[in-house]
């Protein structure tokens, strides 16, 4: 086959909404766009290790403390699906976190901000968690059949997350006035940020449009992010908490939540690393890596003696 | 590539019995040391909500896969020989269970 | 009495599971970061159902032995109140000098090689004693030792096993896991040595005999460092204390963080 050819029967595939495998023909521009998505989206699981981890030693009761270890030992589980997803492109882990480590690599904005209050762990759950889940179920169907299987695994267990998350301000936002007070800040600091997360607005997004053509992006930013503020919107009354935008309004015409301006100058200032805790985070798993070169060079020395060993004997 | 990718752990493939009666399936993939790290790596990892009974472990490059370029030649062929499949012989209904 | 006991095994569990905790998001590698946060749930898990037996122990005392059990203000206040305590209370409301738990569980993290071998003295020790507990004339502490024993055989094959790796890996591995093993010794004899809550348990016959288990322990721990080249710790002179409630300055720090919440706020639900 031509290169055409291979590009035509790749085109068919995609159209068809046949999954691509690693061992077929793919566009190299396909190719780099998927490690880059993949890997960004496994940095982010495993920087979002951090802000949360913060609170395992200080969580409140034994019941929060056990939920909370789970849900952080989930996230080390999931970037460690997708960084096996992004493997079969072509790029091993230890790349990927080189790229990460020197800042090369983007993650998630969100996880640059503090956790500041207990209820930022509740409201981490309930909207960045809740935000995550939006952006990740299309991705179920992705076109690339190893992302597509982390996907519905990360879905499957992600599920809790999310509930453990507004159970957290439930709880707050129905005990006593210091908890609700706390409840609120924490909705009114992640708010925002959680808009973030869908990404810059439609019109300045460079790769939707070919993303949305393969099938690793299958809602544009604007459309998840519409529904992301009608959804919580309706959860806050629940909770009774305040919205931290007042420019928030039913907008019938539309049959959409309208919403006040995002301020774009902050999130591109907070990926260009100037947020309030990039280089904490950075730092951390630099160190975390650093630290453990010793671990990871002794177990393979001892499995190389062990394996000279058997053949001795053999 | 930087020094310390010589000495990444191997990647290996897990392979996961649900439960007993039933196969091996693929779960996914992950690093280790060695066999016997990667099957207790895999009990951590692909097991934690009680996924499986049963763990296999390979390194991933021992792994052969067919060529998806000769697809059509090794799969399409058998795309006719229905009569493999139980479905292509008429009983009458007297008889079940067959 | 079985409630002290049975806390001392709950702060056991708490304190090392809390220690453990601290490695998540900073572990050496993806693989075992999930791993060790494993074993934090299961430590954690076994805290939760000692703290909850000993609560109703506690809930059933007469009101003057429960005010004497402790020297925390908040659980008296509770007593004073004619609250019941739970799980929550015993954990985040005793001080310090209530806490019976092990000096060496308390010991900080440091580098993976300490974290092991603080992980492979306990593991090795309480895999034989919830061998022995699990037959328990207490039929509530029976059952918790038999869970905790098949998650404490695979927690020793784990610890073990790193001690192996990383004392015939590298040469740096191997220093460092001889430090570790050096550095922890002095916190073992503790485990050696009963407390008078741990002789009224075996007289009453709910205990175990440490006297029978300590050689066991020896063993496995000599097998285990002969095969990773390493050598067996000659010092005797031990540190005492924990279970007593007399703890190193760790503990102070341990307490403030973690029952921080529940002290600023009294009270409340979380």
């Amino acid at each position: 086959m031509t290169v055409h050819s291979f590009q035509e029967h790749f085109d068919s595939l995609i159209d068809r909404e046949i999954a691509i495998e690693p061992k077929d023909w793919m566009p190299d521009n396909y190719r780099k766009t998927l490690i880059r998505q993949i890997s960004q989206h496994a940095h982010s699981e495993i920087i979002g290790m951090l802000p949360e981890g913060n609170w395992i030693t200080r969580a409140p009761s034994l019941r929060r403390k056990a939920v909370l270890l789970a849900k952080v030992q989930d996230e080390a589980g999931h970037g460690l699906y997708l960084y096996s997803a992004a493997e079969t492109l072509g790029i091993s882990r230890d790349e990927m976190y080189d790229q990460l480590h020197t800042g090369k690599a983007k993650y998630s904005s969100i996880f640059n901000y503090p956790t500041l209050t207990w209820a930022d762990i509740g409201a981490i759950g309930w909207l960045v968690d809740g935000a995550a889940i939006m952006n990740q179920v299309p991705l179920c169907r992705t076109s690339y059949g190893p992302y597509a299987r982390a996907m519905v695994r990360v879905c499957k267990e992600e599920s809790f997350h999310q509930r453990q998350g507004f159970e957290i301000m439930l709880t707050l936002s129905k005990g006593t006035e210091v908890q609700r007070k706390m409840a609120q800040d924490a909705f009114n600091r992640w708010w925002w940020p959680s808009l973030m997360m869908f990404g810059p607005p439609d019109a300045e997004s460079p790769h939707t449009e070919q993303s949305v053509r393969w099938r690793i992006k299958r809602f544009t930013n604007d459309e998840l992010r519409q529904k992301f503020v009608d959804v919580t919107t309706e959860q806050a009354k629940v909770l009774g908490l305040d919205m931290p935008d007042p420019e928030i309004k039913w907008n019938e015409e539309r049959g959409h939540y309208d919403f006040g301006k995002i301020n774009w100058d902050e999130f591109w200032n907070v990926v260009k690393g100037n947020g309030p805790c990039n280089k904490q985070r950075l730092e951390a798993r630099n160190k975390a890596w650093n630290e453990g070169q010793w671990v990871r060079d002794a177990a393979m020395a001892y499995a190389a003696k062990k394996k000279n060993k058997a053949a001795e004997a053999a | 590539m930087s020094q310390q990718n010589k000495n990444e752990w191997p990647l290996w493939e897990v392979f996961i019995r649900s439960k007993a009666g039933l196969d091996h399936k693929h779960a996914g993939s992950l690093h280790a040391a060695d066999a016997q790290m990667a099957i207790e790596n895999a009990r951590d990892v692909y097991t934690r909500r009680m996924e499986g009974v049963s763990i296999w472990v390979v390194e991933s490059k021992h792994i052969r896969a067919s060529d998806p370029g000769e697809a059509a030649s090794l799969y399409e062929p058998a795309t006719d020989k229905i009569y493999r499949h139980p479905t292509f012989y008429d009983l009458p209904d007297e008889v079940k269970y067959m | 009495m079985s409630l002290i006991y049975t806390l001392r095994l709950a702060d056991d569990a708490l304190i090392l599971g809390h220690r453990i905790s601290e490695w998540t998001g900073h572990g050496p590698i993806l693989e075992q970061d999930i791993a060790i946060t494993n074993t934090a749930l299961d430590h954690l898990g076994r805290a939760r159902s000692l703290y909850q037996y000993a609560a109703e122990l506690f809930n059933q005392l007469p009101d003057a032995q429960k005010t004497s059990a402790f020297t925390s203000v908040a659980i008296n206040a509770l007593v004073a109140a004619g609250t019941p305590v739970d799980e929550d209370d015993l954990a985040y409301l005793r001080d310090s000098g209530d806490f019976r738990n092990l000096l060496l569980t308390e010991q900080p993290n440091g580098d993976w090689a300490c974290t092991i071998a603080r992980s492979f003295y306990y593991d090795a020790f309480h895999y034989f004693y919830f061998s022995a507990l699990q037959h328990s004339s207490n039929a509530a502490l029976a059952a918790i030792a038999a869970k905790s024993l098949k998650e404490t055989t695979y927690h020793l094959r784990w610890s073990s096993e790193w001690v192996i790796r990383l004392g015939d890996g590298t040469e740096e591995s191997h220093s460092r896991m001889q430090q570790a093993i050096d550095n922890m010794w002095m916190y073992t004899g503790e485990m050696l040595t009963m407390s008078a809550a741990e002789q009224e348990a075996l007289a009453a016959g709910y205990g175990v005999d440490i006297a029978q288990i300590a050689p066991l322990w020896q063993n496995r721990v000599k097998e285990i460092l002969d095969e990773a080249t390493l050598s067996l710790p000659s010092g005797t002179w031990m540190q005492q204390g924990g279970k007593d409630g007399i703890h190193s300055e760790n503990m102070g720090f341990i307490l403030a963080e973690m029952q921080f919440l529940q002290r600023a706020y009294p009270g409340m639900e979380w």
